[in-house]
């Protein structure tokens, strides 16, 4: 007997997950992140008023009632936005607030009916995925799966219309119905949802993976694929928790669960992650540091009139940059490890090829400046700081291409030779 | 003259609109428009902030309901030569951060030609390859669209309308915040647009680069003030009725210039139809 | 004391500071932050409780303007990494926080008296039996003192800050260059939200506290254009939706915080519809006006510049009007004494033909402007 709850709390959860998260990317792709929220809170009168018409418990009628109430709360956001001076965040908290009390309301009024007792609706309110029986999970299966198939045979007209609505309406794609469609798919979800994890969370079951998702690609079809992933398995391993552990809440775990992996998303996800962005700015940093030292060698050997033999002592290193003696230790083994310099007690020289690699740089460096100077007409006494910047993110196309623009010119505009280009 | 290979089997103008008024809300923003835009050309659409231009390309696009009057597309409504028309918006107007790539976004121009249900594949995609390969960025075709800069976002769309294979283009203004080499780049592109008989429509900011860029110009302040080809209609006088006082001292040096510059008779491309 | 009047005043404390800083969340945009704060000072609550042992309000409000403001934070910090929208953030901070309220609760405190549909749904109707003790003696209903501190509080801040606050909501760069610290106003409102949710947590619950916050300054922003008035119109109607909903719930016997805030929708409704200014049916007959106004004009100037007469026919396709709309504005120019008709064809009376000369153009004109504008 257990066994059967169990699995028909993970597979239920699990649904929910899968087309929750698809079906979220493009809530949030539209920024409507919270009409899930709306929605789900709007659906509460509609469960209550279909029992009282009705009078039975069945799941069908219950989620017509929250279906048609759900599209109502939807629609009249859309209206109250479009229709007066209240902005869409006003509007969602008004219908999601009034609704709810509405329901709140029917709640307690049918429980103090006579034949109202253990009308069991207020499960809907924080779910109770517990209580989910096979045909809640045949149920839930079938309009999932239904919204799904929608989604997968409209996909290329919804992406037209969360990417650039008006395009998609001058082509003549009904938009207006597109968007009432995907505002069904929504209400859908949410009552699917209902009794999983309950009205206040199932926000999270649209947006958190779907957020995830976002940061692992850049293909809206990917995205909507590892959303349900995250979804599914957020789903299926919160509903685990909860039974394995007492007094563990479903949605509430599945929803911790979606969130722990959005947070790990944002932080270590490829490209977007946040670690990845500091990573790379760090590795920018440091190259920029160790190409300022090479030219720095390379400036001092040019002063002694193009003798690079000589080792430049540290303290001198460190004054023309404002660096610490640890900073220049650190970059003089980096460098001497990549056989661009040699470290030695007096302090650093430049070896053959480390010349070389400094030549490019300073060559980069004089013909921006010379860029500036001839191109923009800036005097030159202004040009440097921006060919300090510059000389590190050029690339050595793009300094042949100057070169070639300004005629190979063989002074830089302080009257300084720029170094010939070297085959590398 | 040049030679208007399709215009020949299109004996219509491209664009007419009759009577055209238009309110947003209660402010009337465009007022009695009755313009005729000339097949096979470069047309610009000029004014000042608020006067209108957008709408006017999006009262064509059926994007707006005009309160009066209707528009013609080669001689037919709207609805019936929808396939004929291509759209760039401002590109401000989406959001750039959405997970797609340039070839994807091209793509997108083609999916009115596609229909409902039938997913795009080899053959769309080599044909978005070679409308980006035709505004220069072929090799930015799996990038995404956030990395790109504003001048190839700019060209993306471009290569987008181009995947419509339209007669006629609407364009907002898509010069507005580019780099000069995309500049370069677009208009080579119209150029070669009009010598294959499409004509293209564009709202303009730049007032310096109308003579120069484009073979007609359409003078738009809430109504419209001059229409027709270069010499005859971008003229000092009309410029200062389109933007009164706030006509400055740098325009009317460009026209000036631009009078010097552009020889009368190759501004008009082109019998003016009517 | 009276129970329903105790009631009555607990609830009317709670409207009152619910429509302070709704007002300042509504005209900031910021209304779902409300309604997040709202869900996720659940944990502040519960970690209180757990760490305090105890029910005291004064730690309560204290672990729930903490978890305010860390959701206002963490809310921030998504956003300022890039990755996810301001609307997204919220979508994903406050479920998460709220999700651990509800597992702290049901895990540690499901022995002891926080219930978890107290919290949610509140239940103002216990606030007279709830009676605080200090020192030994009685002082009368807790949720009388808690909530009167509270909108004391809110009324001092909003007289102390009020020239800031209507400043930082209406141009954020004006008053950093003026050195109004739009920041720590902003942080200062969200604790201010925090900390009167915390209040009204136990009268009307976790979401309907969003009702109180949301719904009357939105009614009072399509009555008025003025800030003063429109916080004295948001106290007015919550203190109304307050009384009217205790009416309602009381003859359905039902919950009443979901009666307050139905009563609450309702106002806003009767102001969406019916406010003289900014509701539907002004708006809509405003826009039928102006729109008469620019057809009346386009057709006298079309006759105008026909010189003669023309078909009424003609006038039809000529403007893409159907047959009823160009017979409805012949008339009202016909009233007028502007046109006349005569069989199919119309023409402009020697009236209509001055009105149009003598400047009539621009006079038409910016008689139709006025009105657009009225």
């Amino acid at each position: 007997m257990l066994e059967l709850a169990t699995r028909n709390v993970v597979l239920g959860a699990s649904l929910l997950g899968i087309v929750g998260g698809a079906l979220g990317c493009f809530a949030l792709l539209r920024r409507q992140s919270l009409l899930g929220d709306a929605i789900a809170h709007a659906a509460l009168p509609g469960v209550c008023l279909a029992y009282l018409i009705t009078g039975n418990k069945g799941p069908e009628s219950l989620l017509a009632g929250a279906l048609i109430a759900g599209v109502i709360g939807a629609l009249l956001i859309v209206g109250v936005v479009r229709m007066s001076r209240i902005k869409e965040d006003t509007a969602i908290g008004i219908v999601l607030s009034v609704f709810f009390g509405g329901g709140i309301v029917l709640l307690t009024y049918i429980q103090k009916l006579p034949w109202g007792n253990q009308s069991g609706l207020d499960k809907f309110l924080f779910g109770q995925a517990a209580s989910l029986m096979s045909s809640d999970v045949q149920v839930m299966a079938g309009l999932g799966g239904t919204a799904l198939l929608v989604c997968i045979l409209f996909f290329k007209e919804l992406k037209l219309l969360a990417f650039d609505r008006e395009f998609a309406a001058s082509m003549g794609l009904p938009v207006r119905s597109l968007e009432l469609l995907l505002t069904v798919l929504l209400v859908v979800v949410v009552v699917v949802g209902l009794q999983t994890v309950g009205v206040v969370l199932i926000v999270a079951t649209l947006i958190t993976p779907a957020a995830a998702a976002r940061q692992w690609t850049e293909r809206l079809s990917l995205m909507l694929v590892v959303a349900a992933a995250i979804g599914g398995l957020s789903g299926a391993v919160g509903a685990a928790i909860s039974a394995a552990v007492p007094r563990m809440p479903t949605g509430p775990v599945i929803v911790l669960c979606a969130s722990s992996v959005l947070v790990l998303s944002i932080l270590a996800a490829p490209q977007r992650g946040l670690l990845h962005a500091h990573l790379a700015e760090r590795r920018a940093g440091r190259r920029i540091r160790e190409e300022n030292l090479l030219r720095d060698l390379y400036l001092w050997g040019e002063r002694r009139g193009g003798d690079w033999s000589h080792a430049v002592s540290r303290p001198v290193l460190m004054g023309s940059r404002g660096l610490q003696a640890r900073h220049i230790a650190q970059l003089g083994r980096r460098l001497a490890g990549r056989g661009l310099v040699e470290a030695g007690t007096d302090g650093l020289v430049l070896t053959e090829a480390g010349n070389r690699f400094a030549k490019r740089v300073v060559r980069k460096h004089r013909l921006w400046e010379s860029y500036l100077a001839r191109r923009l007409e800036l005097p030159s006494d202004h040009v440097h700081r921006d060919a300090d910047v510059m000389e590190h993110v050029l690339s050595d196309d793009a300094v042949e291409w100057i070169d070639r623009l300004l005629g190979h010119p063989r002074l830089d505009p302080h009257g300084r030779p720029i170094p010939e280009a070297e085959p590398t | 003259m040049t030679s208007l290979p399709e215009s020949a089997a299109l004996p219509s103008p491209a664009v007419e609109f009759h009577d055209i008024t238009a309110a947003y809300r209660t402010q009337p923003v465009l007022w009695d428009i009755d313009l005729v835009i000339p097949t096979g050309q470069l047309v610009a659409i000029v004014g000042p902030n608020g006067a209108g231009k957008s709408t006017l390309l999006k009262v064509a696009l059926g994007l707006v309901r005009p309160l009066t009057g209707w528009v013609e597309i080669f001689g037919e409504p709207f609805e019936t030569r929808r396939s004929w028309v291509g759209y760039v918006p401002q590109r401000e107007s989406v959001d750039w951060d959405f997970p797609t790539s340039a070839l994807d976004v091209v793509t997108m121009g083609l999916y009115g030609q596609l229909g409902w249900l039938k997913r795009p594949g080899r053959r769309e995609h080599e044909r978005a390859l070679a409308c980006l390969d035709r505004v220069g960025i072929a090799d930015l075709a799996r990038r995404q669209i956030s990395q790109l800069s504003g001048g190839q976002q700019q060209r993306v769309f471009l290569a987008r309308a181009l995947a419509q294979d339209s007669r006629l283009y609407m364009m907002d203004e898509p010069f507005a915040g580019v780099d000069a080499t995309t500049e370069r780049a677009i208009l080579e592109l119209l150029q070669e647009l009009r010598s294959l008989g499409r004509t293209v429509i564009a709202v303009h900011h730049d007032l310096q680069t109308v003579g120069e860029y484009f073979d007609h110009v359409v003078l738009l302040n809430l109504r419209l003030v001059a229409a027709g080809p270069i010499a005859s209609a971008f003229t000092h006088e009309n410029l200062t009725r389109t933007y009164g006082g706030r006509l400055t001292a740098l325009t009317q040096a460009t026209e000036a210039l631009l009078r010097s510059r552009v020889p009368p008779s190759e501004s008009i491309r082109g019998p003016e139809r009517r | 004391m009276n129970p329903t009047l105790v009631i009555l005043i607990v609830g009317s404390m709670v409207a009152v500071s619910c429509a302070v800083v709704g007002t300042f969340l509504v005209l900031r945009r910021e209304a779902l932050m409300g309604d997040a704060i709202s869900h996720a000072v659940l944990p502040g609550i519960a970690g209180a409780f757990l760490i305090s042992g105890s029910r005291d309000p004064f730690v309560m409000v204290l672990g729930a303007g903490a978890l305010g403001l860390i959701t206002v934070l963490l809310v921030e910090m998504f956003n300022r990494t890039g990755r996810l929208k301001q609307d997204a953030s919220i979508g994903v901070v406050f479920p998460a926080l709220f999700s651990l309220g509800v597992i702290l609760i049901s895990r540690y405190a499901t022995q002891v008296d926080l219930d978890l549909d107290c919290v949610l749904y509140g239940e103002i109707a216990y606030a007279p039996w709830d009676i605080l003790s200090l020192g030994g003696r009685t002082i009368g209903p807790k949720a009388l003192w808690v909530n009167g501190a509270i909108l004391g509080l809110n009324l001092a801040l909003l007289a102390a800050f009020y020239k800031e606050l209507k400043l930082t909501t209406f141009d954020t760069g004006l008053a950093a260059t003026l050195g109004f610290a739009p920041t720590v106003i902003h942080y200062g409102l969200m604790t201010a939200v925090s900390v009167t949710v915390v209040g009204a947590f136990e009268s009307v619950g976790a979401i309907l506290v969003v009702a109180m916050l949301v719904v009357p300054p939105a009614t009072a922003y399509l009555l008025t254009d003025r800030l003063s008035w429109m916080l004295l119109i948001a106290c007015a109607t919550s203190v109304v939706a307050a009384i009217g909903g205790y009416a309602l719930a009381r003859w359905l016997d039902a919950s009443i915080a979901g009666a307050i805030a139905i009563v609450a929708g309702a106002e806003f409704t009767v102001a969406f519809l019916a406010s003289p200014r900014h509701g539907l049916c002004s708006r809509w007959s405003r826009q039928g006006r102006a729109r008469n106004a620019l057809a009346e004009r386009l057709l006298l100037l079309h006759l105008g510049q026909e010189g003669e007469s023309e078909s009424i026919v003609g006038l039809e396709r000529r403007f893409s009007w159907s047959g009823r709309r160009v017979t409805r504005i012949i008339g009202r120019l016909d009233r007028r004494g502007l046109v006349r008709r005569q069989e199919d064809q119309l023409s402009l009376t020697p009236a209509g033909l001055a009105l149009l000369r003598d400047g009539g153009d621009d006079a038409l004109w910016h008689r139709g402007a006025a009105r657009t504008d009225g």
